[in-house]
């Protein structure tokens, strides 16, 4: 192995407080090289980019790019040293092109679009073999698209280190396959690359090599041909872990909640829900599919009475419950549960204990106008022994709890109320393997139970395992369900592309 | 140098970060008294003999206490909510002005109920004044720090027209004041203070009792968090800013009654004198918390009636006095900064140095 190391990064330390994100990391990366960082949530992967990026300092250790060490001061430094980070929420502006955002910001006036300046473009475009519209405005492209104007962007300032953050998470699995193919391409023309996830298969099927963290420290560094997604999993989890969602099967109950012909606008008024029609029933779960933002959060809004509807019927077990308020919803005996997909932010209130969080829906139907936190506290108690929840104890505020365990704790005041019908939101989003199989498994205990469960999920694997049906949602519109075992992940990935369930079949 | 969050500051950090703050600005400000020709030694404890010295020293300083406790009381309530009420000058002033009225001009309340009418007339007029931008900030989202600002302007405008127009004294020939309450309508005196200030005690009680243990304080507590978090617990948000702001302009309405009441027997433009901002500084050093609002409004109300003592004293000018406030209290809310963020001084590869 001759290769030049563009990056080495050594002991690296970093403590936050009293937590220690990164304890003696050891990283390296080559030319022309694609690296996975693999860990679970707060193994320290962002901290360790994000001190190649200048965003934080390393306490000790010290970082070499192209072989000489270096003291990263400032983001800025970071790009002059050609190492360019592509974030998970793009910062490119709307209104603007392609070109224009390229150029944005090198210190270059944006308004005289000279033809040097876009034919050097087109020739960082034609040396990795990028297609971009330069001229198209971004607010008209798609998620994949922007992402590549960032890559783009990131060329053309010179860099030859590029560090993607979970690049794949807004991306169907054919954009995704997209994505490989530039990285692959980049990789070809002597780029070293940095690709941060926690998705298993994208490792293997992309990444030269890897290297696994867990709890702030380098576990081992792995040629990814030489290891397996049960192998690494271990490294990530430190134990062994069963990967495989068993389906509970349960009897078809009664029919639950019917959505008839829901619409509902959003900005502009534009349809952001487009005549959503089906049916959930006791002791089933319903899987929702689709690229981030195509309905998803309205819908559930809108079934739990937090988003206008503007058209059509919810009818939960015959009642219509549209134009509901939430607390009418639960004035009303309809037993629901919503578990939002922005836990601190609609879910719970993250400066207050547990205690107060679980009386944030019951605090109403207390007598008079104090409250009596006693029966939260049981209720507190309880939960946290039935979830196994990992706290300092239940006056802790919520914020400083792990993301599974804040999820958890949502969760678990939802499930105490014994809900008929559970609506969750990306209820797995950032928590890690472990939290995610423990999350899997409360759902399964409340299907058993003959709950109706309306779940919106991002990773199609879980959801071909969890679900017993798949519903696809496209810009607000529905283009199929179907039964999750008659339907491959590829015709999923076409109906999140928009085509219907009726058009797939037809072609096969 | 760098500037760097400081990712949970101990509580001993935080201890420590106040201090060298108050130290700092005893040192600044004394550089600035010598500058002036004083034994800095010498002002300062002047200033402290002069909240402190003495029995009717003290005295004044427990009545300068009382308006800055239950402003900030009414300020503390509204920022709990995360809505920024910087009206407590306006609603102060209509608070007076509705007790006033009661006072000067209704004539049929028996004696002994005049005050307790006074009180709530106050209450009712300072809350309404809160409750002005409360519901433009419930219904069309209005911005309430612009709002609750202009509402002083026309407050101070109106107390002013009063007094030269239709409340002017006709007695007091060509002097332009409002009449003198009559006895029955001044707040009687307990050890020789007003009354004001066991009412600002109880209040405090009942705010932090309010924000703790009620459904209402509960409500105001979340919807300052989280706006969605309130709406998906089923709250109504409306609702709960409107009261909430019914609250806190009438607390500061409450201070409106017992400065006119109390302190200036009549209504002047000095009943506000400058409380309602000087609160939105307390109840911000207090962290949002009732009692500690108590601490912080004693400790202010020492550096204002020490302030006003040096003057006479020393005849060391009213502005000077101010720079010396203003020095106490630059260095103690920009502590805060250093509370939040740490600065960090770094040459060059010190960080492989560093390496064990």
């Amino acid at each position: 192995m001759n290769k030049t190391v563009y990056v080495e990064m050594k002991n690296i330390c970093k403590t936050f407080g009293v937590i220690r994100a990164n304890r003696n990391v050891n990283f390296s990366v080559y030319e022309g090289e694609i690296h996975g960082l693999l860990g679970e949530n707060g193994a320290g992967k962002s901290t360790l980019v994000n001190m190649l990026s200048g965003i934080y300092k390393p306490d000790s250790g010290s970082i070499f790019i192209h072989g000489e060490q270096v003291n990263i001061h400032s983001p800025k430094h970071a790009i002059k040293l050609g190492i360019g980070m592509i974030h998970q929420h793009f910062k490119l502006v709307d209104v603007l092109t392609a070109a224009e955002n390229i150029l944005l910001g090198n210190g270059e006036s944006v308004f005289i679009s000279s033809k040097n300046k876009i034919k050097s473009i087109q020739d960082v475009m034609k040396k990795y073999g990028m297609e971009v519209d330069l001229d198209k405005k971004i607010m008209d492209m798609s998620v994949s698209e922007k992402q590549t104007v960032e890559i783009l962007k990131v060329l053309y300032r010179g860099s030859k280190i590029l560090i993607l953050d979970e690049p794949t998470a807004v991306l169907t699995p054919q954009e995704t396959d997209r994505l490989f193919e530039i990285l692959k391409s980049l990789a070809k023309a002597g780029c070293a690359i940095i690709i941060i996830t926690h998705k298993l298969n994208e490792i293997l099927s992309v990444t030269d090599r890897v290297t696994v963290l867990r709890h702030g420290e380098t576990v081992s560094t792995l040629e990814t041909g030489k290891t397996n997604i049960r192998e690494l999993t271990e490294l990530m989890v430190g134990k062994p872990v069963s990967l495989s969602i068993e389906k509970v099967i349960t009897e078809k109950g009664n029919l639950l909640l019917s959505v008839k012909g829901l619409t509902a606008l959003g900005e502009h008024n534009v349809p952001v829900l487009d005549n959503v029609t089906f049916d959930l029933y006791e002791g089933e779960i319903l899987g929702v599919a689709g690229v981030a933002g195509s309905g998803q959060k309205e819908l559930c809004e809108a079934i739990a009475g937090l988003y206008p509807v503007e058209k059509g019927d919810i009818l939960f077990k015959g009642e219509n419950i549209v134009g509901y308020s939430p607390r009418e919803i639960i004035k009303r005996g309809v037993s629901m549960s919503f578990i939002p997909e922005d836990r601190l932010g609609m879910g719970l209130v993250p400066s207050m204990d547990m205690i107060d969080n679980m009386l944030l829906k019951d605090y109403v139907n207390q007598p008079g106008i104090t409250i009596n936190r006693k029966p939260a506290k049981e209720k507190a108690e309880r939960v946290t022994k039935r979830l196994d929840i990992q706290a300092p104890s239940i006056y802790t505020p919520i914020r400083k709890l792990s993301g599974g365990n804040i999820q958890k704790v949502l969760l678990g005041r939802e499930i105490d109320a014994n809900p008929h019908l559970l609506i969750t939101a990306y209820p797995v989003r950032g928590l890690d393997i472990g939290a995610s199989y423990n999350i899997y498994d409360l759902l399964k205990e409340q299907k058993q139970k003959g709950v109706g469960i309306l779940y919106i999920g991002e990773d199609l694997d879980v959801l071909l395992e969890l679900c017993d049906r798949i519903m696809v949602l496209c810009d607000g519109k529905v283009t199929g369900i179907t039964d999750s075992e008659n339907i491959t992940k590829e015709d999923l990935g076409l109906m999140m592309a928009g085509e219907t369930l009726s058009s797939i079949k037809r072609g096969m | 140098m760098q500037i760097v969050k400081r990712e949970g500051a101990s509580k001993k950090q935080i201890i420590l970060i106040r201090l060298i703050a108050i130290i700092a600005a005893i040192v600044v400000s004394g550089i600035f008294i010598v500058f002036l020709g004083y034994n800095p030694v010498k002002v300062y404890l002047n200033m402290v003999s002069g909240a402190l010295g003495s029995k009717i020293r003290f005295r004044s300083t427990l009545l300068e206490m009382v308006p800055l406790v239950i402003t900030s009381l009414g300020i503390l309530v509204a920022f709990k909510m995360k809505f920024w009420n910087i009206g407590g000058e306006g609603q102060i002033l209509m608070g007076a002005f509705a007790a006033t009225y009661i006072a000067l001009y209704v004539e049929w309340i028996p004696k002994p109920l005049v005050i307790p009418v006074m009180f709530i007339v106050g209450f009712l007029a300072g809350g309404v004044w809160g409750l002005i931008p409360a519901f433009f900030k419930a219904k069309f989202g209005a911005n309430e720090t612009i709002m609750t600002l202009m509402l002083n302007y026309i407050a101070t405008q109106w107390i002013t027209y009063l007094q030269y127009g239709p409340w002017r004294d006709p007695s007091l020939k060509g002097f332009a004041k409002i009449a003198n309450f009559p006895d029955h309508a001044l707040l009687p005196k307990v050890f020789g203070i007003h009354i004001g200030f066991i009412i600002s005690l109880v209040l405090v009680a009942f705010i932090w009792w309010f924000l703790k243990k009620t459904k209402r304080g509960f409500e105001i507590a979340v919807v300052g968090e989280s706006v969605s978090t309130a709406r998906y617990a089923g709250m109504d948000i409306s609702r709960v800013i409107i009261l909430t702001m019914l609250l806190s302009g009438g607390l500061c309405g409450i201070t409106g009654v017992i400065q006119a009441a109390g302190v200036n027997k009549t209504l002047t433009m000095n009943v506000s004198s400058g409380y309602g901002f000087t609160a939105v500084i307390t109840t911000y050093l207090s962290g949002l918390s009732a009692p500690r609002v108590l601490v912080v409004s004693f400790l202010f109300a020492i550096l204002l009636q020490g302030g006003s003592y040096i003057q006479s004293a020393l005849q060391i000018p009213q502005a000077a006095a101010d720079v010396l406030q203003g020095m106490i209290l630059f260095c103690a809310l920009g502590s805060e900064f250093f509370v939040r963020y740490k600065v960090r001084f770094s040459k060059n590869n010190s960080i492989s140095s560093e390496v064990k």
